[in-house]
């Protein structure tokens, strides 16, 4: 007698919980032979809308945690995907034409890069800012922070891979995140129940599955976002958030090819959702000079 | 009210009612502490930069020759020597009397400023000139004596006529927290020296930090003191621009707390007339316009006269003077 | 013989205008020479006099088109293929030069601007010597600037610049584009064109190539066309908010790297702890240096309440004591507004706040009869919603409210689209570091203000832009820096 499975329902991410689409709208994931695979929550604006807020909450947190505690957390998202590894296999392999070893290595490089961004967070301030040495007497040094609510529109054709890549440097200098897709959803909110049980908190990393073109508008426009990662959208869609993102000085990230996530990954999407720091304290003479000190 | 505080008879003294505030803070020695450990601190880099933006003002023409002769007028004429003589005395009185003698509209200083034993010779040098007498006392300079010696220091110079007192602090005392006692010996120095004006030597050089220079400030304050003075002169650093900068502050804050109001005195290190209009500029702009008045703010100098004369001499005649032009008394 | 109470002030000390040796006409720079622009002429004002001082012949289109071609040329064959260490001697070169003409320039920039001579004699001219002299020395070190072995240049780049630090802006814009090995074509302010004149004189005479950098002369139009120009690799604007905004949209979709560095609600809080002497230096310092006119200026004072009213007392005594008048003279602390359409623009904005209900308190300073020039304004019982308290004033009009805990001045200082700068007064330096880290704010300066140096990078947060200027980030914003490996370019259909 065989188990009759019980399917799970794909839904979207937001502030840590797992809810559906306010608009109550679905889209079907069907499988390489056109049989359904799920039904996945079809994201509207003010999905969109309530995972900015919802981002906006965990930047709070987020930013202000540690960054050795920032390295823990994504350590531990590492471990959680290693665990799934055989259902993030299944679900690269139902949505494409994939063999199980490529699916497998993906899910391998997607350990590895968070892993590899998980070592960063305690490195970006030394290896990014600086003591500055200026021609009076003040300290001053130069830091990076977290620019904030970072949206990203996951990479096309690398759904676990590129999808890790692009969000692991977002979160490792302290952002939060809204990551928009229009891949495979089964990929992204399975990755997102992994990060839920990775001990990040609420609301910095939230997952909208849905239609591009659709919802980034809004995200583009939305005051309360800061910066944009379109790695995932075509030419056009990228021109035109860009021009949305424009009326709030949003900072927008576009690769400058096609990148290859199987590569090391450099620091360029970790640089480019940073915000240079510069503070200035004097350093007063420990004697009365008379002025001396400067 | 220029006349009134021009006159040390009208001008309101620490005799005059303070507010009841000062009483409650100095009732103890504790007291007292908190109060000048409660005083907003001063920021050295902050203070420096201004006191060097303010000394880089240009003061041109017919201001110059003012301030040149405020400040000459300024001048606590100053020989404290071991080896001073009567006539060295002698001299040093008739040079403040006249600077530039032959030289028509030059001021005469404020005072001469001498030890104890030699304030008779100068008392007889200027009397009927104006130029005021002022004596170092209260085992100067270090101070290191009973309060007894330095109360019968005092008498000396006052019985013999001095009108000023320049009275030195326990360092030693202030930096080891015992405010109070250096409290008590102010205003005792204070009530021995009768209608003599006390200047109160803080000694900056050696209290180290601006936010010392503002609590020793406030003490001589509360405790009576006319003038609060940089230097003894035998300390380096003697003078600066940014601890009279701090000391400005003091005495401006003093009136805005109390209506009173009291002066100023740096000592020691002002050799030049560059020097001393930065110092002008700084009363005129930390504690205002009423301050560039010679009852209350002086120069503790010597040198700094003969070149405050000879610039002088180059307003007026167009081209630079030399020292063999002026004299070395 | 008086001995008591000598009436003293400061008499009038002018600097010379000879010095500034202003001729009656200037040209354009492109290519390595002075000529004639297609333009039309344009006549640049004195503001502290409101007469005319020199005109401008303006570039046209062609000369636009001319100038990029150039600076192509000189990118391409010699400026790119050169050495670093060879850069960076002509660098060195127009450090000099700016010194040994320093006090030159601090006159033509104190008559084209209005900014007191004090400030270009000592913050504004050495400043941008400084820039040349740090910048020079990265050229022979891109490979240590952490952004990998061979940093290569972007090529071509466009600059516009304001009208509130014509050379320094100059200096911050041209001399890190020269030393990652651009070329620039760079488009001064209309109201401020001859500081940057002198200093392409500077860098003719240093032998730079022509084509390194070209001066084109106009307004806002020619500004447009520049920063949208397609045959440029690096567009870098330093202005307003508004236009920051324009251009952003109209690069969209180039991939064009973008630096803007745009406006500022500056917050400078004090603390009931702070040094206070200090703190009114402070306060002083960074709303009516250059008048105000400045995008970092701490154009917002947050203090707490339980010093609100001794602090403003002692502030508006402090303000009392500047002196606003001619920019020529060196005793001058506050210079005139840079034209009559700012003056026109601040007047406007604090008729606003008088009408919402914030009181004004003005300098009593006597004002000259010509020239643009505004009081010392202070306005007390604002509120957050008031317009002076959200829109940049660009002139030396201060905005006062009160806060009660750290937490509300965090809060009330970070309420605002912009984040370029903010200051912080406090003896605790526990709570210095803590503000410092909790403001949203490019630069944060504890205990001091409107403090610049080449070697401290400078930017904004939000909507004050993005990029940095000066130090290694600022490097990073003139060379090629994304590092993220691609893939090889899909082979096409036919190919396959």
């Amino acid at each position: 007698m065989t188990h009759l499975g019980v399917p799970k329902t794909y839904k979207l991410f937001i502030g840590g919980a797992f809810p559906r689409s306010e608009s109550g709208r679905t889209f079907a994931v069907r499988r390489a032979d056109g049989t359904l695979a799920a039904n996945a929550a079809l994201a509207s604006r003010k999905d969109g809308r309530d995972a900015v807020v919802a981002a906006r909450k965990g930047f709070g947190s987020w930013s202000r945690a540690t960054p050795y505690n920032r390295g823990q957390v994504l350590y531990r998202m590492a471990e959680m995907l290693q665990g799934r590894r055989s259902e993030f296999v299944a679900l690269l392999t139902q949505g494409s034409d994939a063999g199980s070893d490529a699916a497998g290595a993906e899910v391998d490089a997607a350990v590895d890069r968070l892993v590899h961004y998980a070592g960063w967070t305690d490195k970006i301030t030394a290896v990014f800012g600086s003591a500055n040495p200026v021609s009076g007497p003040f300290f001053s040094y130069s830091a990076p922070e977290p620019t904030g609510v970072v949206v990203v529109l996951a990479p096309t054709g690398s759904a676990l891979l590129g999808l890790v890549s692009a969000v692991a440097p977002v979160l490792a200098s302290g952002n939060a995140c809204v990551l928009l897709t229009d891949q495979d959803p089964c990929v992204a909110v399975t990755f997102a129940e992994t990060v839920a049980t990775s001990d990040l908190p609420g609301g910095v990393l939230n997952v909208l599955t849905g239609v591009l073109a659709e919802v980034a508008p809004h995200l583009a426009a939305h005051a309360d976002v800061n910066a944009l990662d379109l790695t995932g959208a075509d030419p056009t869609l990228r021109a035109s958030l860009a021009a949305d993102a424009a009326d709030t000085v949003k900072r927008v990230y576009v690769p400058a090819g096609t990148p290859d996530f199987t590569a090391p990954p450099g620091t360029a999407r970790l640089r480019a959702f940073v915000e240079i720091k510069t503070v200035w304290h004097p350093v007063g003479a420990l004697a009365l000079s008379g002025g001396t000190s400067y | 009210m220029t006349s009134a505080l021009t006159d040390p008879t009208e001008a309101p003294s620490s005799g005059d009612a303070l507010p009841s505030w000062t009483t409650d803070v100095t009732r103890n020695e504790s007291s007292l502490r908190r109060f000048l450990a409660g005083l907003p601190g001063v920021d050295p880099v902050g203070i420096e930069q201004r006191a060097a933006a303010l000394a880089t003002r240009s003061i041109k023409k017919a201001s110059k020759l003012a301030a040149i002769d405020l400040a000459i007028a300024m001048v606590d004429l100053t020989t404290l020597e071991g080896a001073d003589t009567p006539g060295k005395i002698r001299g040093l009185a008739r040079k403040g009397i006249d600077p530039d003698p032959g030289t028509e509209g030059v001021p005469h200083v404020a005072a001469v400023c001498v030890y104890p034993d030699l304030v008779e010779a100068a008392v007889e040098q200027v009397r009927g000139t104006g130029v005021k007498v002022a004596s170092v006392a209260t085992a100067f300079p270090s101070g290191r004596s009973s309060l007894a010696v330095k109360l019968a220091d005092t008498a000396l110079a006052v019985r013999a006529g001095a009108d000023e007192v320049d009275m030195v602090i326990d360092r030693g005392a202030f930096l080891a927290g015992r405010v109070g006692l250096v409290f008590e010996q102010i205003q005792a120095v204070k009530q021995a020296c009768g209608s003599a004006r006390l200047k109160v030597i803080l000694e900056t050089g050696e209290l180290a930090t601006y936010d010392n220079v503002r609590r020793a400030s406030w003490l001589a304050l509360l405790a009576g003191g006319d003038f609060i003075k940089t230097s003894t002169g035998k300390i380096s650093p003697a003078a600066t621009l940014p601890v009279t900068h701090v000391m400005l502050q003091a005495v401006r804050d003093w009136r805005e707390a109390t209506g009173q109001l009291r002066a100023v005195k740096p000592a020691g290190g002002i050799r030049t007339t560059k020097d001393a209009l930065r110092y002008l500029v700084a009363v005129r702009e930390v504690a205002g316009p009423q301050w560039l008045d010679p009852h209350l703010f002086r120069f503790g100098a010597s040198s700094v006269l003969n070149d405050l004369v000879m610039q002088r001499r180059t307003q007026l005649e167009g081209h630079y003077s030399g020292p063999d032009y002026v004299t070395v008394d | 013989m008086t001995s008591t109470h000598l009436d003293w002030d400061y008499a009038p000390a002018p600097e010379s205008p000879a010095i500034g040796a202003v001729r009656d006409r200037y040209l354009p720079f492109v290519d390595g020479v002075f000529a004639e622009g297609r333009g039309p002429d344009l006549d640049t004002v004195s503001p502290g006099t409101g007469e005319r001082l020199a005109t401008v012949s303006t570039s046209g289109r062609e000369d636009l088109e001319l100038a990029v071609a150039a600076a192509r040329r000189a990118q391409q064959q010699v400026w790119g293929p050169m050495s670093g260490a060879e850069r960076s001697k002509y660098l060195f070169r127009i450090a000099r030069g700016v010194a040994e003409r320093a006090r030159e320039l601090a006159v033509v920039e104190t008559l084209d601007n209005g900014k007191p001579i004090k400030e270009t004699r000592d913050f504004d001219v050495p400043t941008a010597a400084q820039h040349f002299f740090y910048h020079a020395g990265w050229a022979d070190k891109l490979q240590h600037l952490g952004l990998g072995p061979d940093p290569a240049p972007l090529g071509v780049a466009g600059q516009v610049i304001p009208w509130n630090f014509p050379l320094l802006m100059a200096a911050w814009k041209i001399a890190p584009a020269l030393a990652a090995g651009n070329t620039v074509v760079i488009k001064p302010a209309e109201t401020t064109p001859l500081s940057i004149l002198v200093l392409a004189e500077i860098m003719a005479d240093a032998d730079l190539p022509p084509g390194v950098v070209n001066v084109l002369l106009g307004a806002g139009d020619l500004g447009s066309a520049l920063v949208t120009h397609p045959g440029l690799d690096k567009v870098a604007f330093t202005g307003s908010t508004a236009v920051g905004r324009q251009i952003a949209r109209s690069l969209a979709g180039t991939g064009r790297p973008l630096t803007l560095e745009l406006g500022g609600k500056g917050a400078n809080i004090v603390f009931e702890d702070a040094a206070q002497d200090q703190a009114v230096e402070g306060v002083v310092n960074g709303v009516f240096f250059n008048g105000g006119q400045v995008c970092c200026a701490g154009s917002r004072l947050l203090v707490q309440e339980s010093v609100a009213e001794e602090f403003l007392a002692r502030l508006q005594a402090r303000v009392e004591t500047l002196r606003v008048g001619d920019p020529m003279d060196k005793n001058t602390d506050v210079g005139a507004i840079n034209s009559p359409a700012q003056l026109a623009r601040i007047t406007a904005l604090v008729d606003a706040g008088v009408s919402e209900g914030a009181t004004a308190w003005r300098s009593s300073c006597p004002l000259p009869e010509r020239g643009y020039f505004l009081s010392p304004t202070i306005f007390t019982d604002a509120t957050a919603s008031m317009r002076i308290a959200r829109e940049e004033i660009f002139g030396p009009v201060l905005t006062t409210m009160t806060f009660r805990t750290p937490d509300e001045a965090v809060a009330k200082a970070n309420n605002t689209p912009y984040g370029l700068s903010a200051g912080v007064w406090t003896e605790k330096g526990s709570r210095a570091m803590g503000m410092a880290a909790a403001l949203r704010a490019g630069v944060v300066w504890d205990n001091t203000f409107n403090r610049f140096d080449p070697a401290a990078s400078f930017g904004g947060y939000q909507e004050s832009g993005f990029g940095r200027e000066g130090g290694r980030a600022g490097m990073a914003a003139y060379l090629r820096t994304d590092d993220e490996p691609q893939l090889a370019p899909q082979p096409t259909e036919a190919g396959a």
